[in-house]
C-alpha cells in the first residue's frame, strides 16, 4: 500500500529509527551469516558437543580479545599434529616389521600465565601389538622431563594432569605448572618461562602396517572471539545461531499473535452477538489464567521444543488484552458510512471484515507488532533460564541458562553471561526504537511539538 | 412466491404495510419492548420517478431507507421490487437486488474508505458483483467518472478521498452508486453536508443522471427547500408513519396535514424580514417511538385536535383530492 511505503520513508526522518534500523540490520546480518557459514545440522552437532567435537578447546576460556586489555597475557590454545610440517621426524633403521620414529614438536610460549591443560590424543592402527610411545619435555633453558611411557590403543588420550605418577615425579606439582615454571621464580607465585619448548614423541611400532597419529594439544586460557563454555563449546556457534532463532521466534510469535488477534477481534465485532460474546468470554477467562505457569507445565510434561512452546504461547496470547483494545477500535470503525455502502452494494461479510475493517487498523497493528517482537525474544530467554529451553537448539537463552547454572559471574566468566545478554538487549533496543518511531509516524498525535 | 402482476403494472417498487421494529433488551435477554422505527408504511414508486421523503430527525426515515436498501430486515410487511418480494429472495438474488439499488450517503468523506483510492473505490462494487474482466471494469469506471464530470479521469483515479474537495467526494459517492447501473437510487440527504455553493451542482448532477438513465430516486431529507428542486412527489413522515403523500406542487400549495403545515412554516426563507418573526411552530417534542401515543401520533401537538377521535383512533389514509393522500381525521 502506498501510504505504508510513504510511512517507511518517513522513518528516516527519526534518528532513533535510523539507529534502531542499523541495530536490526546488524542482528539480521548476524543471523544470515550464521545460517550461511554454519549449516543447521552442523550447528546442532556443534551445540550438542561431546568429547570428539570439542576436545581441542579449553574449558571456560575467555575470549581472545581480553588480552588486549591485560598486562599479563593469557595463553592461547596450541594444537600440533605429528604430520604437521613444523614437526621434525627422525626414523631409525630397525629390523623388518618394526619401526622407531621420533617426532619433535616445537612451540613458542610467550605468555604470562600457565596453560589450562596439556594432552596428547592418539589414533593408531595395528592388528595385535599396539604401538608404544615415550614422551619427553624440554624447556627453553634445556631442562628435560620424562613424561610418560605407554602403549597406545586405537583411540587413546593422555592428559598430563591425570597422570599421578608424573605429578609425583614433578614433586607433587601439577604438570601444567611444573613444566612451564621459571626455576628462578618464587615457588609460591610461579611465573612461566617464555621461549621455545620442545616435546619429543618416540614411537615404536611392532607390525608391518601399524601407524600412529598423534596430536599435541595445549589448552590455553583464551579462545576465539567469544570464549568457550563448561563443555568446551565455542560460544561463537551458539551466539551466531541464537540470532536467527531469536528473530524467527520473535517474528513468528509477534506476527502470529498480532495478526490472529486483530482478525478475531474484527470478526467478533462484525458479527456481534453470540460470536462476539464467545470471543469476549474466552478472552476474559484466558486473561485470568497464569500464562507462565501453563508454559512451564507444557514444557515439563509435553514438549520442550521451541516451536511447540511458541505455538502454545501464540494460542494463549491471541485471546489477550489486545483483543479488547482492537475491539474498541473496530466498534468505532464498524459504524463508518463506507461500510454501510459496501453492504449496500453487496460485499460479503468476510470481504467487509478483511477489506474494509482490517485496513483501518493496520496503522495501529504495525507498530504494535514490531514492539511485541522483543517480548517474544525475551520470553524465549526467560523460559530457557527457567530450564525450559529447547534441548536441541542453540539459543541465547540457553547460554544464559548454562552460565547461570555454572555460576559464571561468581567464577569470573562474565563474558559467558554478558555476550548473550548484550545481543538480547541489542535486539530489543533495535525493535523498540523502530517500533516507537513507527508508532509516531502512524499515530501523528504522539509526535512531539 | 406469488406475483401480483396487475398491481405492479409499471411499478418499480412497492412498499406494503412495512414495519421495522428494533427489540429492546433487558439484562441481555429479557425483552423490554420495541423501538417502532417504521410502523406501517405504504407507497409505490414508478420507474424513473423521483420522490422525496421529508421528516424531522428521528422520525424513522433513515430506517425506512436502509430497509429499502436491504440493510435492515422488515419485522412485518413487504417490499416488492420489479414484481418480486424481497423477503423471498436467497443470498444471490439479494445481491442482485442490491446491485440494482444505488446508495448515496450524507457524509461524502465518511462514505469513502480512507485507504482506497478513487479507482479502488469504484472497482469494489464491480468486483463484489462478479465483473471479472479487468478491461470491462476499467471501461465502466471511465464511463461513470465522465458521467459525474470528474475529468480528466486519469488524474482523479489514483487520488485518495482526503485529496478531494467535498463536492468531488460526493461526485465519487454518486459515481459509486451509479457504477452497477442501478434502477433505483436512494439518496440520504446527499447535499446537507456540502457547502451551499456546490449543493446546486450536485443536485443538478443527480437530476441529470435521473433523466438520462430513467432512474427512480428516493430522496430522503429534512430540508423541504431542496426537495422542491428535486422530486415529483413528496412523502411527509412523522413518528414512523407517512402522514401525507402528494405531488410537489399540490403539497406545497394545498398542504393538508397539520404537521406538514408546521414543517412548511419552519422552512427557512432567505428574507431579511424573517429574522424578526417568531414562527408559529407546534409545541412539544416528537413522540417516543417506543411507546407512541395512541390514535393519531401527532395529536399531542396538534392545534386542530378533534377531541374524542384523534387520541383514540388511528387515522387511515384519506384521499380528499385524487393523488393526494393524507392520514388525518380532518379529511374523513
Amino acid at each position: 500500500m502506498q501510504s505504508i511505503k510513504a510511512s517507511l520513508k518517513d522513518l528516516l526522518r527519526y534518528p532513533s529509527a535510523v539507529m534502531g534500523s542499523l541495530v536490526l540490520l546488524g542482528v539480521i546480518a548476524l543471523a544470515v551469516y550464521a545460517i550461511v557459514s554454519i549449516p543447521y545440522d552442523e550447528a546442532l552437532r556443534l551445540w550438542r558437543g561431546g568429547p570428539d567435537v570439542w576436545y581441542m578447546n579449553p574449558r571456560n576460556a575467555l575470549p581472545k580479545w581480553v588480552n588486549l586489555f591485560r598486562s599479563d597475557q593469557l595463553p592461547e590454545s596450541i594444537a600440533i599434529l605429528n604430520t604437521d610440517e613444523s614437526v621434525d621426524l627422525e626414523t631409525k633403521e630397525t629390523s623388518a616389521g618394526f619401526s622407531d620414529l621420533t617426532y619433535t614438536f616445537h612451540f613458542d610460549y610467550p605468555y604470562d600465565e600457565f596453560p589450562q591443560e596439556l594432552a596428547f590424543f592418539f589414533t593408531s592402527e595395528y592388528v595385535e601389538n599396539e604401538p608404544f610411545v615415550s614422551v619427553y619435555w624440554t624447556t627453553p633453558d634445556g631442562r628435560e622431563f620424562r613424561i610418560v611411557d605407554m602403549g597406545v590403543s586405537r583411540q587413546e588420550s593422555y592428559r598430563f594432569s591425570q597422570d599421578e605418577r608424573l605429578t609425583r615425579r614433578l614433586g607433587n606439582n601439577a604438570a601444567r605448572i611444573a613444566l612451564f615454571q621459571d626455576p628462578d621464580s618464587d615457588p609460591e607465585d610461579p611465573v612461566p618461562l617464555k621461549g621455545e619448548y620442545q616435546v619429543e614423541l618416540k614411537v615404536l611400532t611392532f607390525e608391518e602396517n601399524s601407524t600412529i597419529d598423534a596430536e599435541f594439544v595445549l589448552h590455553g586460557e583464551v579462545y576465539g572471539l567469544a570464549g568457550t563454555d563448561h563443555r568446551r563449546r565455542d560460544l561463537m556457534v551458539s551466539l551466531l545461531w541464537g540470532a536467527p532463532i531469536a528473530l524467527a521466534f520473535g517474528l513468528v510469535g509477534a506476527v502470529g499473535s498480532s495478526v490472529s488477534t486483530i482478525i478475531i477481534a474484527a470478526f467478533g465485532v462484525w458479527f456481534g452477538g453470540v460470536v462476539d460474546g464467545i470471543i469476549q468470554r474466552i478472552t476474559e477467562v484466558n486473561l485470568t489464567l497464569p500464562f507462565l505457569s501453563i508454559l512451564i507445565m507444557v514444557g515439563t510434561f509435553y514438549s520442550k521444543s521451541l516451536w511447540v512452546i511458541l505455538g502454545v504461547t501464540i494460542l494463549l496470547i491471541i485471546f489477550g488484552a489486545a483483543i479488547k483494545t482492537y475491539r474498541a477500535m473496530f466498534l468505532q470503525v464498524k459504524e463508518a458510512p463506507y461500510i454501510e455502502a459496501a453492504q449496500a452494494y453487496g460485499a460479503s461479510d468476510v470481504r467487509i471484515v478483511m477489506r474494509y475493517l482490517l485496513p483501518r487498523l493496520i496503522p495501529v497493528l504495525i507498530p504494535a507488532l514490531i514492539l511485541s517482537v522483543p517480548t517474544f525474544v525475551f520470553l524465549e530467554a526467560t523460559l530457557a533460564v527457567l530450564g525450559l529451553g529447547d534441548p536441541v537448539l542453540p539459543t541465547w537463552g540457553k547460554i544464559i541458562y548454562d552460565a547461570w547454572g555454572n555460576a559464571a559471574v561468581y567464577n569470573g566468566y562474565y563474558y559467558w553471561m554478558l555476550e548473550p545478554a548484550i545481543l538480547l538487549t541489542l535486539t530489543g533496543i533495535g525493535f523498540s526504537l523502530v517500533g516507537f518511531s513507527l508508532d509516531r509516524i502512524f499515530n501523528p498525535k504522539l509526535r512531539g511539538l | 412466491m406469488s406475483m401480483d402482476t396487475s398491481s405492479m403494472n409499471g411499478k418499480l417498487l412497492k412498499v406494503e404495510d412495512l414495519r421495522v421494529w428494533f427489540e429492546l433488551r433487558r439484562w441481555g435477554f429479557g425483552r423490554a419492548g420495541y423501538v417502532r422505527a417504521v410502523d406501517g408504511v405504504n407507497f409505490t414508486l414508478e420507474a424513473g420517478e423521483a420522490i422525496g421523503i421529508v421528516g424531522e430527525s428521528g422520525c424513522g426515515k433513515t430506517t425506512l431507507m436502509k430497509t429499502i436498501l436491504g440493510l435492515n430486515t422488515p419485522t412485518d410487511g413487504s417490499i416488492w421490487f420489479q414484481g418480486q418480494d424481497l423477503s423471498d429472495k436467497g443470498r444471490r438474488e439479494t445481491r442482485d437486488y442490491r446491485a440494482m439499488v444505488g446508495f448515496v450517503q450524507q457524509d461524502p468523506y465518511g462514505a469513502l474508505a480512507p485507504f482506497m483510492n478513487v479507482n479502488r473505490t469504484l472497482e469494489e462494487p464491480l468486483i463484489v458483483n462478479g465483473v471479472r474482466d479487468r478491461n470491462v471494469r476499467k471501461q465502466r469506471i471511465h464511463d461513470v467518472m465522465k458521467e459525474v464530470k470528474m475529468e480528466p479521469v486519469e488524474e482523479f483515479l489514483p487520488k485518495f478521498p482526503h485529496m478531494l474537495s467535498g463536492g468531488q467526494q460526493q461526485r465519487i459517492v454518486i459515481a459509486r452508486s451509479m457504477i452497477l447501473e442501478p434502477k433505483l437510487i436512494v439518496a440520504d440527504e446527499p447535499v446537507s453536508m456540502l457547502d451551499a455553493s456546490v449543493r446546486v451542482e450536485i443536485l443538478k448532477l443527480l437530476r441529470g443522471l435521473q433523466d438520462s438513465h430513467h432512474l427512480a430516486v428516493i430522496y430522503v431529507t429534512h430540508d423541504l427547500s431542496t426537495v422542491r428542486y428535486f422530486s415529483e412527489r413528496i412523502f411527509v413522515m412523522y413518528a414512523a408513519k407517512l402522514v401525507e403523500k402528494a405531488t410537489v406542487d399540490e403539497l406545497l400549495n394545498n398542504f393538508m396535514h397539520p404537521y406538514t403545515e408546521a414543517l412548511l412554516a419552519a422552512t427557512s426563507d432567505p428574507d431579511a424580514e424573517n429574522a424578526l418573526i417568531m414562527k408559529d411552530v407546534p409545541p412539544g417534542e416528537p413522540p417516543s417511538l417506543i411507546e407512541p401515543p395512541p390514535g393519531c401520533r401527532f395529536h399531542p401537538r396538534c392545534p386542530k385536535l378533534i377531541e374524542g377521535l384523534c387520541e383514540v383512533k388511528e387515522p387511515p389514509d384519506f384521499e380528499p383530492v385524487p393523488g393526494h393522500q393524507v392520514a388525518c381525521w380532518l379529511y374523513q
